[in-house]
């Protein structure tokens, strides 16, 4: 294999890897806080590629044609309203289950994922959905045909995904907020007695989730163009595998996770065959399962007495 | 645990109740006939057009006086594409619904185990969109399409890749379906008859609901291929075309029926990248003389009738007419008279062979303009 083609493969899978990564982050953190995993983490990811398409039709509709000024505003609303919904799915689908065993809020987050899908379908038709392709820009090395290329908006799903990690890691590591989120994770009726409102705490994990499942949203609405009310689906559990195999409940775990994912896939696929790279990504999830349970950087799970 | 609070038994029995008594109201005076797609999942556009179609031309005959009296109620099936929920739903169409007759299904995949269903049962389906040859090749006696077969569009794309496009090296990419997979393997047949197949420089298949196509595009670019065939739908069409486009490969791009759907353009992300792809169909339903009226009563009420749509409105056209010929809703009668009879559709005259193939179809091919609207090739 040339050159330009194994660094073409890298680039490919580091794009794909860093989504997995951005929506793994959702599975992750509440699968930290409240030991669930919230399957309805996918359609919110979904949601949050329409209101996309919503926001810049309607920015270019009021004549806005400044398109760093328009992706701004986009991404901002885009994270506000995603968000939102993420709170209201907690409050709804998972809040009242909180002293239930713990099948009850996974049959209720299926249940929502259902509500979300359908919902869109019934209220935006179920044909494909589109953006117009906004930012041409690529850049190219090397000469003639044997190029490898990487296009602006996948510079920026990197780029993105690896600052929102980072702004993400210190917010749980430095500040009160983040402090109040761990300890909850430790000990939820513990941090409650010393005085952490730990059903807000739950709230604003969702919350944050939601939020990056929006970056997420935005990126890849602006890359591949389309979505369907169904785009949450498959990519939702490719984030999740991500989620696993970094170590579900751990931060960094999610973002390596997703990038080990996303490259394994463009790699197998280059290298070997594409009808076989789900078989190998997930064979690579046993394997990694079998020699570390808990995942890539997961700490094993500590017997509470 | 608690038990269920008592008013709310009350209240699922109520509705129970309820569901199986509307089921049982007017089951005297109306033929039930289902209709049975992707109503939801990742392919449910296909199935909004059978059910638009189908229920606008149920309207439309129920409005000339019905079937020999009595007026038409359709039945939805959603079979999500996947062949078990098929088998599962013709099943519950036949048993619960009691349908007469059921039009559908839409993935071939989906079609070949329900069609067994309903040929035990001795009821008559006709599929408006599944050409894999398996679907009318099993000798099932009451099963017809509305459609052609892909062993006739696939070697009209080989013939086309060999002879006028003079392709040197075909990559040969498939979703790993019964409908995307069978016509891509019609397509290598044709041109192992040619004396091409050594041309072909890569066979694979994508997954179904993936967006990212970038690895295998990058696969082909390293394979040196000139001309791609594409097997499967338009969801996967448009973004495998946009990428192949944005990685700089200006290769030849061919599909068939399934792709050949202006919802390609949006799925695409802009006409920019469907210019110049072929894709091979039957002659567009819009544009037929006899469709012309209901072409605009569909469009009129907000929905435009692309795709598989008339071809469901034809197919629900083609079981009322045999009702309405044969005085009967036993499968082998109305298929008896099928194939000896030719029916007047929203498509034009429809007859059939003995195995539940039209007799009629002719492929031809199509190409993509830049404004994102697709023209029939002239010869």
């Amino acid at each position: 294999m040339d050159w330009h083609i194994l660094a073409q493969q890298l680039v490919n899978g580091l794009t794909l890897g860093s989504i997995y990564g951005l929506i793994a982050i959702g599975y992750t953190m509440v699968y930290g806080i409240v030991g669930m995993i919230n399957f309805a983490h996918g359609d919110v990811y979904m949601i949050s590629a329409y209101v996309t398409a919503i926001c810049l039709a309607v920015l270019f509709s009021f004549g806005i044609d400044s398109l760093p000024f328009a992706l701004l505003a986009t991404l901002a609303t885009t994270m506000l309203i995603t968000a939102a919904y993420g709170w209201t799915i907690e409050r709804i689908a998972y809040r009242p289950l909180r002293g239930a065993p713990r099948l009850a809020p996974l049959i209720s987050a299926i249940g929502m994922s259902l509500v979300l899908q359908n919902g869109v379908q019934l209220s935006q038709g179920a044909k494909t959905q589109g953006v117009p392709s906004l930012i041409p820009a690529t850049l190219r090395f090397g000469e003639g045909n044997d190029f490898v290329q990487i296009t602006l908006v996948q510079c920026m799903i990197v780029v993105v995904s690896l600052t929102s990690m980072a702004a993400l890691t210190w917010l749980i590591q430095r500040t009160s907020l983040g402090r109040q989120c761990r300890a909850t994770q430790q000990d939820r009726r513990m941090a409650a007695i010393l005085g952490i409102d730990t059903d807000r705490i739950i709230s604003t994990v969702f919350v944050i989730g939601a939020a990056m499942a929006a970056i997420a949203g935005v990126l890849v609405t602006l890359n591949y163009g389309s979505f369907d009310f169904y785009i949450g689906f498959v990519t939702g559990i490719k984030a999740f595998t991500a989620a696993v195999l970094g170590g579900i409940g751990s931060l960094p775990g999610a973002m390596l996770g997703g990038l080990i994912l996303g490259l394994s896939e463009a790699l197998f696929s280059g290298m070997v065959n594409t009808d076989y790279k789900d078989v190998f990504a997930f064979s690579l999830l046993v394997l990694v399962l079998i020699f570390r349970p808990t995942g890539l950087l997961g700490k094993p799970e500590v017997e509470k007495v | 645990m608690d038990h269920p609070s008592f008013p709310r038994c009350l209240l699922a029995v109520a509705l129970a109740g309820g569901l199986s008594l509307s089921g049982l109201a007017g089951a005297a005076d109306t033929i039930k006939i289902g209709v049975a797609g992707p109503m939801t999942g990742g392919y449910a556009a296909f199935g909004e057009q059978f059910w638009r179609g189908a229920s606008q031309a149920a309207e439309d005959i129920n409005a000339a006086g019905g079937i020999n009296g009595k007026q038409i109620e359709l039945v939805k099936g959603d079979d999500a594409c996947e062949p078990k929920q098929a088998t599962a739903v013709a099943n519950r169409l036949l048993d619960q619904d009691k349908v007469a007759a059921v039009v559908g299904h839409f993935c071939s995949s989906s079609t070949i185990p329900a069609s067994e269903v309903y040929a035990d049962a001795g009821v008559l389906v006709i599929t408006p969109g599944s050409t894999n040859p398996k679907v009318t090749e099993r000798g099932l006696v009451t099963v017809f399409r509305m459609c052609g077969r892909d062993d006739q569009q696939g070697p009209l794309a080989a013939d086309f890749i060999v002879k006028e496009l003079k392709a040197k090296k075909i990559a040969v990419v498939h979703d790993k379906d019964t409908y995307g997979q069978g016509i891509a393997d019609a397509m290598r047949d044709r041109l192992k008859e040619l004396k091409a197949d050594n041309r072909v420089v890569l066979y694979e298949g994508l997954t179904r609901g993936e967006k990212d196509f970038n690895a295998l595009v990058t696969k082909i670019k390293a394979s040196g291929a000139d001309t791609v065939y594409f097997g499967g739908l338009y969801n996967e069409a448009g973004p495998l075309l946009r990428q192949l486009r944005e990685q700089g490969l200006k290769v030849n791009f061919l599909s068939g029926d399934g792709s050949l759907d202006p919802a390609i353009v949006t799925a695409a992300g802009g006409p920019q990248f469907v210019e110049g792809a072929y894709m091979t169909s039957v002659r567009e339903a819009r544009n037929i003389p006899a469709s012309q009226a209901v072409v605009k009563k569909m469009k009129d009420a907000g929905f435009d009738p692309s795709g598989f749509t008339l071809y469901a409105y034809a197919s629900l056209q083609a079981i009322a007419d045999s009702m309405k010929g044969a005085k009967t809703s036993d499968g082998a009668k109305l298929a008896k008279w099928l194939k000896s009879h030719t029916v007047p559709t929203v498509l034009g005259p429809k007859s059939w062979d003995g195995k539940g193939d039209l007799k009629d179809t002719s492929f031809s091919l199509f190409v993509w303009e830049p404004d994102g609207t697709y023209k029939e090739m002239r010869k």
